[in-house]
């Protein structure tokens, strides 16, 4: 019993480095936090002007709620960028830095690892996400009295347990492919993202693409938040789209740290867990 | 019971031949490490010499548990570093040639990351990290400042440092002075004799540096091609080879000179290793 106090005390001694590091690398890269937030800004700007589009060309919408839904499908988008992005930096920057020989030799349990990774990734995407929503909502002057964002953010938290699951898997193919594994990452942003209805409804796609669209958590969590936010629709109204999401949580994660764990198995047995490829 | 027991330990590496069979590239076996047998002593320091490509980094990284092997069986205190990777891991630590930190970081955010990782708290690493960066001869003032603007020696200071942190009893030093200047490379030899009478660790030290080895090691081991050709005090070596250096001795148990230049077989190993 002592004994496995112990060892857990020393998984989240190591957890709490993980995130320590990553908030260092934060602190260190700041401007270029920054720059990248200019560009996840630019980027969002121009979906989001597609509502104000549609009216000038003499279509027939609600300009703020077209704004609202194509802005919750490009923050969401950004969202998931970063989650991926910093689950295969545990990989890729480890690589790049020339560390992963010393981090992966460690007496750290790879789940607690990849766990602190996703838990980092999900704080900073969360709060990197909410200013990015705030900035351009305050741009467009949207009135956002009625939304729920409480709930909209549990849907969110929800939602990223299926994400951090899915980034382990993806996380693991800088080991593999040490040139091109990283570029996997965004590869799977997109396919998610376009088969669950990112700025439209999901009916408007094939039918295979809507089958597809039932086993991905970023269908319910752009629809949950949508229903929250556009409808304030609370915790109990949005239990349709939060089910789901634990259910495909529940799977993802062993699933991720199964996959995260042959690839691993892989890079030892072929030589590539090292710093150059 | 041994600090390290190898027996026969194997590792080949698969690589694909630039000319094609039919639709396929061929692949190739390129052996790293054939059938390496040997043991240490608990508080023994053992060099293992040899050129680039000759399977010392493959002995390291097997140990370090990085690799998997393909045959064999190693033990560090008794316990199966394939089969008991954590337990393994809580008792190495290593240097290699690369010092290898987020260039960004200062070396003691550095130190804090890895102290973590070995169940070290904030508390324990804040006294710890000046001291132990004292020891090694680091300017304790400048821990704040960016690993990328500190000389090549110094990260290798700190890497040292890094290594001692964890108190490993075994301490795997892969040419942990290839690069350095001469005081540098003569601060660090320093250091390592340091530590291991004061730490009680037990060394194992691959090097090319035929002094290096001479002067810290209790064994000196010679590692060709994969091959662990033998393993005994440098004296003893040069008796057998009736030679009067350590380079010599290389010549008579490998055949050819210890600068020579690499075969495309050893550069290939190289790749790996």
């Amino acid at each position: 019993m002592r004994g496995a106090a112990v060892t857990l005390r020393h998984e989240l001694i190591g957890l709490s480095g993980v995130l320590e590091r990553n908030a260092y690398l934060v602190k260190r890269y700041a401007w270029w936090e920054l720059a990248f937030f200019v560009w996840s800004l630019a980027n969002t700007l121009t979906i989001v002007f597609i509502a104000k589009g549609v009216e000038a060309a003499g279509g027939k919408i609600d300009v703020d709620r077209a704004t609202t839904t194509l802005l919750i499908g490009a923050v969401i988008w950004s969202y998931l960028g970063v989650v991926f992005e910093i689950l295969t930096e545990t990989v890729a920057w480890e690589r790049w830095e020339g560390t992963i020989e010393y981090t992966f030799m460690a007496p750290l349990a790879r789940p607690i690892h990849l766990i602190g990774m996703g838990v980092f990734a999900v704080v900073y995407g969360v709060i990197r996400t909410a200013v990015l929503f705030a900035v351009i909502a305050g741009f467009f002057s949207l009135s956002l009295g009625g939304a729920n964002f409480a709930a909209a953010l549990v849907v969110l938290a929800v939602a990223s347990v299926s994400f951090i699951g899915i980034g382990m898997m993806t996380a693991v193919l800088p080991l593999i492919s040490p040139e091109k594994g990283m570029q996997m990452g965004f590869i799977a942003q997109g396919i998610l993202l376009v088969i669950s209805g990112v700025y439209y409804p999901v009916s408007v796609l094939p039918q295979w693409m809507q089958w597809l669209s039932t086993i991905s958590p970023a269908t319910y969590a752009l629809r949950g938040m949508r229903h929250a936010i556009l409808n304030g629709d609370g915790v109990t109204a949005l239990w349709g789209d939060i089910w789901p999401l634990i259910v495909i949580g529940v799977v993802a994660i062993p699933l991720g740290l199964f996959i995260f764990g042959v690839g691993e198995r892989h890079a030892k047995r072929h030589g590539k867990l090292k710093r150059s490829g | 019971m041994f600090a390290v027991e190898v027996h026969n330990l194997r590792k080949e590496f698969f690589r694909r031949d630039a000319d094609r069979s039919g639709l396929r590239r061929r692949r190739r076996r390129v052996a790293a490490l054939e059938g390496a047998s040997f043991s240490m002593e608990r508080g023994e320091c053992v060099a293992i010499l040899g050129q680039n490509g000759s399977g010392k980094s493959t002995l390291v990284r097997l140990l370090s548990t990085l690799l998997l092997p393909d045959g064999g069986s190693a033990r560090i205190f008794g316990h199966d570093v394939f089969a008991e990777q954590r337990t393994v891991q809580r008792l190495v630590n290593r240097v290699s040639v690369e010092a290898s930190f987020f260039k960004k970081m200062s070396s003691e955010e550095n130190l804090s990351y890895a102290a973590r990782f070995y169940g070290m708290t904030a508390g324990e690493t804040r006294e710890r990290i000046p001291e132990i960066l004292e020891r090694v001869g680091f300017p304790v003032r400048r821990r704040h400042e960016g690993m990328e603007h500190l000389s090549r020696g110094m990260q290798q200071k700190v890497a040292l440092a890094r290594a001692l942190l964890t108190s490993p009893v075994l301490l795997l030093l892969d040419e942990p002075t290839t690069g350095l200047d001469p005081r540098s490379k003569l601060e660090v030899q320093q250091f390592i004799r340091e530590i291991w009478v004061s730490h009680d660790a037990t060394i194992l030290l691959c090097t090319h540096d035929l002094a290096e080895a001479e002067a810290l090691a209790d064994r000196v081991g010679i590692l060709d091609r994969g091959r662990l050709l033998c393993l005994e005090p440098a004296d003893e070596l040069k008796a057998r080879f009736r030679a009067e250096t350590l380079e010599e001795a290389f010549f008579a148990a490998t055949g050819r000179e210890f600068e020579e230049e690499q075969e495309d077989e050893d550069a290939e190993r190289g790749v790996f290793a």
